[in-house]
């Protein structure tokens, strides 16, 4: 009997080891993208893994951005790290710091010799993530830009053309004064304010959010968003506030059920709400535009910086399985993938050859506003204030900021006390990760 | 006469103990050393560029404004919890005690909220006074209050002391239904006799007879109210608006986990847990021989 079981394991061990050397490698892919995101990922993958027979990615879903980030930080302090982690864009610096613990991706593509090219993305979508000399360090997965929507029911209930959206933040205060005036009960809502109404206000102005390019010339930075003209911006929005001209939803995208329960005419938020927005308001009554701006501050709008996500690639693997990471990133970086991901979800692309794609495919004919995000990318070649953002500890200074301008919303602070304290709090963070990082 | 029970075998009580010691030494001991470790180092996220900085963490946390307001609310936000909970819960237990036909139903539905996660009871209060599609919030409307937890802190504040005292109510109940259950009925038949109404027989008889119960449940719903009420506060404001219900113990792991400044938070952690030790030494040793058993 024993001896039966003996060279049955015996056997087991020698399929086993058979079995290895013809195995594929595999590729740990953790990723923070729920619900149908989830669903694309996965099929993104499997598209992969039937492209060729080397590699295999595991695409694991591991909960929200800093779920991921946390469960990929607690797995490489164990020596069990992903390959490849999906990181949020406030995280860019944090990881930049962490030197020993990633793997650049224009080295890991040059180590494999996988051919790359700078010059197929996307401008702000490549420079966010890119350094100074413009090498990239990490792949941009899904990236979205604040775009302008609007209900054409409540502008049409309130006397105003449906087809003709505000192009100055003056104007969409009188429009959204028409809309409250006929009844309307929010005129508008901003989602992620501080990523659209501090951040993006900024690049749209062509104005700092912090020194040295706003933080890609080093670590010893001042913020600078307490401008003249955002100060006006953000008090102006706190004046709309007495007559529901402009109503606060909460944090991030908390503010979705107003826009998409029918509440509010106008939301700047991202361009990865446009598919939940048609589907609650239906298709024909979101109207999708270039996002307001104060003609005052600068005769034309400069262009607009990303938000979303990127991949990381982490060290501590065998070389060998980089090859299989690089040729995953080309992979990703592909038309056909990109151009797909791009009209499924609603991010944009993140090459210039999926967009023309997409646009040659019909798309944006069949899908109005679809294209409006790439449009105010590509508005303009990018400048030291519209090419992204680079903060330490940013995390932190977002959630500074969305605690200030929250006492300017419930009447406790002006404007410009609030933005005030909120630099200066948040150059206490800065100051705290330059002395980290020396 | 002292009396001892012995172990004929030398192993047998440390084998029984065993299991005890490694939960403790492993769930306990090791992540509090490692909490003790981090609030004296600045590292990188990911481990890497460890440098030893003495107690730069806790001077620079007490240098920061929001810690204090964080204090603050903590400490508004626990004698709420703990005062009204306890408060509640009594007059609930007292009322219940009377009750003859039904009693079980009753106790069986104040009962229930004590199964429902508070993350969960955030998500349920949460709904109900969401500024634009809440129910409560709505009815609030039509008596002339604007309730928008959004943007109004002190009604955040409100909100969360109503959802964390919700859930942790059905506890508080349970104990002083049994503590009043227990009171010898002797005591209050005499007391009826001598001529003491039913609130006097309240107040002179079975409220002190209920201090022990009562001192229990103190220093548990001030624990809860430190620790416990984490899920509530993250699921319905994260601390917001503003700072309003920044709690301490969100805010370990919000600097923490959200802001990946493991110094900073591993430095609050150890605050908190001295205040924890002494609050537990100061009501074991100076109120609890106040305390009539």
């Amino acid at each position: 009997m024993s001896r039966i079981l003996l060279s049955s394991v015996a056997a087991v061990a020698v399929m086993a080891s058979a079995h290895g050397a013809a195995a594929q490698t595999e590729i740990q892919f953790w990723h923070a993208m729920g619900g149908n995101l989830g669903d694309t990922v996965n099929e993104l993958a499997a598209g992969f893994n039937a492209s060729q027979k080397e590699y295999k990615v595991t695409a694991v879903y591991k909960g929200s951005y800093t779920e991921t980030l946390t469960a990929a930080i607690a797995a490489f302090r164990a020596k069990q790290a992903p390959h490849i982690v999906q990181v949020f864009e406030v995280g860019t610096a944090n990881m930049m710091a962490a030197k020993g613990a990633i793997y650049p991706v224009y080295q890991v593509m040059a180590d494999a010799k996988e051919p790359f090219d700078p010059k197929a993305y996307i401008g702000p979508v490549y420079g966010y993530y890119s350094t100074t000399d413009g090498k990239l360090l990490s792949m941009p997965f899904n990236s979205s830009t604040p775009v302008l929507y609007w209900n054409k029911e409540l502008l049409q209930k309130a006397g105003l053309d449906p087809n003709k959206p505000p192009t100055t933040w003056d104007e969409l205060g009188e429009m959204a004064g028409k809309v409250v005036a006929a009844g309307g009960k929010c005129g508008f809502t901003p989602q992620w304010q501080t990523w659209t109404m501090i951040e993006n206000y900024g690049a749209w102005h062509d104005l700092p959010f912090a020194t040295k390019a706003n933080g890609f010339g080093g670590t010893d930075i001042e913020l600078k968003f307490n401008d003249q003209p955002r100060i006006k911006h953000i008090q102006r929005l706190a004046d709309w506030s007495k007559d529901k001209r402009f109503v606060y939803g909460g944090r991030e995208g908390k503010s979705d059920s107003l826009f998409n329960g029918g509440e509010c005419a106008f939301r700047v938020g991202s361009s990865g709400s446009a598919a939940g927005a048609e589907k609650a308001l239906g298709k024909d009554k979101v109207g999708i535009g270039m996002m307001p701006y104060d003609p005052a501050v600068r005769p034309k709008p400069q262009n607009s910086i990303i938000g979303g996500a990127t991949l990381w690639v982490l060290q501590g693997k065998p070389k060998a399985e980089y090859a299989g990471v690089a040729k995953f990133m080309t992979y990703l970086s592909s038309t056909p993938v990109q151009a797909k991901w791009h009209q499924d979800t609603g991010y944009v692309p993140i090459t210039l050859a999926a967009a023309r794609a997409t646009e040659d495919a019909g798309f944006y004919k069949a899908n109005p506003g679809r294209d409006v995000a790439v449009k105010e990318l590509t508005l303009n070649p990018p400048t030291d204030n519209s090419k992204g953002l680079r903060i330490g500890n940013f995390v932190q200074i977002r959630d500074v900021v969305d605690e200030e301008l929250e006492s300017v919303w419930s009447g406790k602070k002006d404007a410009k006390t609030a933005l005030d304290e909120a630099v200066k709090r948040g150059n206490e963070l800065l100051r705290k990760f330059e002395a980290a990082n020396k | 006469m002292e009396k001892r029970v012995t172990f004929n075998e030398r192993w047998l009580p440390y084998l029984l103990v065993a299991p005890q010691m490694v939960i403790t030494i492993v769930f306990f001991f090791w992540p509090s050393a490692q909490m003790l470790f981090q609030s004296v180092v600045v590292e990188d996220a990911f481990g890497g560029n460890t440098k030893f900085v003495w107690f730069e963490n806790f001077t620079s946390l007490l240098k920061e404004p929001a810690y204090y307001d964080s204090v603050r609310v903590t400490l508004v936000f626990s004698f709420l919890v703990a005062a009204v909970g306890l408060a509640l819960s009594l007059l609930l237990a007292v009322m219940a005690d009377r009750i003859i036909r039904g009693a079980s139903a009753y106790k069986t539905i104040l009962v229930w909220p004590y199964a429902v996660a508070p993350a969960v009871a955030g998500v349920l209060w949460g709904f109900l006074f969401n500024p634009s599609v809440g129910t409560v919030s709505w009815l609030l409307h039509g008596i002339g209050i604007d309730f928008n937890y959004v943007t109004n802190g002190n009604q955040a504040l409100i909100l969360i002391v109503i959802a964390a005292v919700w859930n942790q109510v059905s506890y508080n109940f349970l104990f002083f239904l049994a503590g009043l259950q227990s009171i010898p009925k002797s005591l209050i038949e005499a007391a009826a006799i001598d001529g003491a109404g039913p609130g006097r027989r309240f107040w002179d008889i079975a409220f002190p007879l209920l201090s022990p119960t009562g001192f229990f449940l103190l220093v548990v719903n001030i624990i809860y109210a430190f620790f416990g009420t984490f899920g509530v506060v993250a699921s319905l404001t994260q601390g917001g608006p503003g700072q309003a219900t920044n709690i301490l113990v969100y805010k370990v792991w919000n600097d923490g986990f959200r802001g990946q400044d493991l110094g900073g938070s591993s430095a609050q952690s150890v605050i908190l847990m001295l205040v924890v030790i002494l609050l537990t030494v100061v009501q074991f040793r100076f109120i609890e021989r106040r305390v009539h058993y």
